[in-house]
């Protein structure tokens, strides 16, 4: 089994700030706006190094959407960075509207997603944008692992022409991918190749089921360990050949169940290759205060409980 | 070449008619808005916009560009860009059916030239027309960004996040106006919310403001005039245009209860009537 070796934590955040500067840099086109969250963002550099092209909305994002899809139609590549929620759930009729049907290439930079936001609690702690985003057709729905792959997957999503949600976190988190892989829309990545459960992960979960194949390992138990950065367009091939092969799946996110990833799969493999399914994801609840670590194990996201579900997996073989 | 009032007020009769064949043929559509907006937009695209229909790309680079914001108006808007040549006039005859490129509220999903961006839930085009003009002084194109807001769809709150915005970000290149017929669909907009005065609130907003007639061409002609002037001065403007929802039929004319519903055929033929033929015909 492949190790991993966390180089050092970062936040996937600034993995977005560093791809948007790449990007900016390669391209003049693009652009970015933000809701008073430059800072939170990591936006600072690309504000710094492109001030003509870095436009503060102040806290109006329902405007900031339009304002984008403006720019994108005169030939822009706007990024649109805030929080999660108010990114996704304050802003889904602008983004219907004038994103996803309008079908401007703007790119939505969200931030701070999921339960390990922490401290700030539900309010702002969002388990249900990639369900919004998910369901508006012809939206790209990206939520990479760590800060290599989100600076990666900023890059990707500047070069694709058409809209883009991009999802990243607050926290330092490991950082274990190749800094100079590039990221490919539309396919899952391989992480570890096993014959007796597949573990399908995405965003800080990732590295959670990394650690949870290797303690099943020390179980006697061989686990592939599939990142699935890119939730749409989603790579129903490779979910189909994997669940063939080990016969017991697992599906992890940092979200909650309805319209999650874990549907998405169960869905490709109901239709392709009938297989047992286990579920780790948020369920139906809201979130609440506490450190993104204990968050994780409150709500059954950690390692642990991805090795525990693979157990129930295959026990329904 | 600009057009003579008289060419004007002829090709804005068309309209008219235009409107009301097209939702009583689709038996759907909103009227009343269309035809107090219709002289302004007839203003706009024959004597105002610096636009060719046949070099039209959905990008407007090198030409004025225009956001419907209160999309329920294609009945006037789909006339207009037909009259002014970005697609076949007779086209106009399958407004809102099965398949056609003249949808409901306008897309850009149908290949229909002249649309820059889809519009139709209220509040968002402002927005959008905010970013045209930031991607034209990012391109140094020199040409002027216009939309069409209602004065009820002025209730939602984007509305002034746009406002505050385009004043920040000093979009002098930006022509906003308000059709101000002071009706919405559920009644008088002074009965069903309230949004007070307009022109102080635009001022306030730090707005270049000009109030205008809807439905004197002299009127509308000194407004654009003076609204282009404004360039340069590091202001956006708003032209609130005082209108009549369903001007130019008299029992249509000043009541919100046409903003969406459709004449009957004796009524069609009423307003037809009133309304005269024109040289430039129906489609």
């Amino acid at each position: 089994m492949k190790k991993y070796t966390d180089t050092g934590k970062k936040d996937t955040r600034s993995g977005f700030g560093a791809g948007l500067l790449k990007a900016g840099q390669a391209n003049p086109n693009v652009v970015a706006l933000t809701a008073d969250l430059k800072g939170s963002l990591k936006m600072d550099a690309f504000a710094a190094e492109f001030p003509e092209r870095f436009f503060q909305c102040g806290i109006a994002e329902a405007n900031m959407i339009g304002a984008a899809a403006g720019l994108a139609i005169t030939g822009k590549i706007p990024f649109v960075g805030s929080f999660a929620e108010f990114v996704t759930g304050r802003v889904y009729d602008q983004i219907r509207q004038e994103v996803a049907y309008g079908n401007t290439n703007v790119k939505i930079a969200s931030s701070h997603a999921g339960i390990t936001l922490g401290e700030d609690g539900a309010t702002h702690q969002t388990m249900e944008d990639i369900a919004l985003m998910r369901a508006l057709p012809g939206m790209v729905v990206l939520n990479p692992c760590d800060y290599n792959q989100t600076m990666q997957a900023t890059i990707a999503a500047a070069q694709y022409e058409g809209p883009v949600y991009l999802r990243f976190g607050r926290p330092s988190v490991p950082n274990f991918t190749d800094p100079d892989q590039p990221f490919v829309i539309g396919k899952a990545i391989v992480m570890n190749e096993g014959k007796d459960v597949t573990l399908f992960a995405t965003g800080h979960t990732v590295w959670e089921a990394l650690q949870a194949a290797e303690a099943l390992e020390a179980d006697g138990i061989s686990a592939e360990v599939i990142d699935i950065a890119s939730i749409k367009p989603l790579d129903e091939q490779a979910i189909v050949a994997s669940a063939k092969k080990t016969g017991a799946v697992v599906v992890a996110e940092e979200h909650n169940m309805a319209g999650g990833l874990g549907e998405a799969v169960a869905a490709v493999l109901a239709k392709a290759q009938p297989t047992p399914v286990e579920f780790v994801n948020g369920e139906d609840k809201f979130g609440q205060s506490g450190t993104p670590s204990a968050l994780m194990a409150a709500y059954g996201l950690d390692a642990p409980h991805i090795a525990e579900a693979a157990k129930k997996a295959i026990a329904r073989k | 070449m600009a057009k003579s009032i008289q060419e004007l007020q002829t090709i804005a009769t068309q309209v008219r008619r235009d409107i009301l064949r097209m939702v009583c043929m689709a038996k759907s559509g909103h009227p009343g808005g269309s035809m107090s907006s219709t002289d302004i937009l007839t203003d706009l695209y024959f004597n105002q916009m610096k636009h060719n229909p046949a070099t039209w790309t959905r990008d407007g680079k090198g030409q004025d560009m225009f956001i419907l914001s209160a999309g329920h108006m294609t009945p006037v808007y789909y006339s207009i860009l037909a009259r002014t040549g970005y697609f076949p006039v007779s086209e106009l005859a399958s407004f809102r059916q099965m398949g056609t490129r003249l949808q409901g509220h306008p897309s850009v999903r149908k290949s229909l030239p002249g649309i820059f961006q889809a519009s139709g839930s209220l509040g968002q085009g402002l927005s959008a027309a905010c970013g045209l003009a930031m991607g034209k002084k990012l391109d140094k194109d020199d040409n002027l960004v216009y939309c069409l807001c209602g004065d009820g769809e002025s209730e939602e709150g984007q509305i002034w996040e746009a406002g505050m915005f385009a004043v920040f970000h000093k979009l002098d290149n930006l022509i906003a106006m308000t059709d101000w017929n002071g009706k919405q669909i559920d009644g008088p907009v002074e009965e069903v919310s309230g949004i007070g005065d307009l022109a102080a609130k635009w001022e306030a907003w730090g707005w270049k403001v000009i109030v205008a007639e809807a439905h004197d061409f002299e009127a509308i002609e000194k407004a654009f005039e003076l609204a282009k002037a404004g360039k340069g001065s590091g202001k956006p403007t708003m032209i609130l245009f005082k209108s009549e929802m369903g001007h130019g039929v008299d029992f249509m004319a000043g009541t919100h209860k046409w903003h969406g519903s459709v004449p009957k055929p004796e009524q069609l033929e009423d307003a037809l009537k009133q309304l005269g033929e024109t040289p430039l015909g129906d489609f």
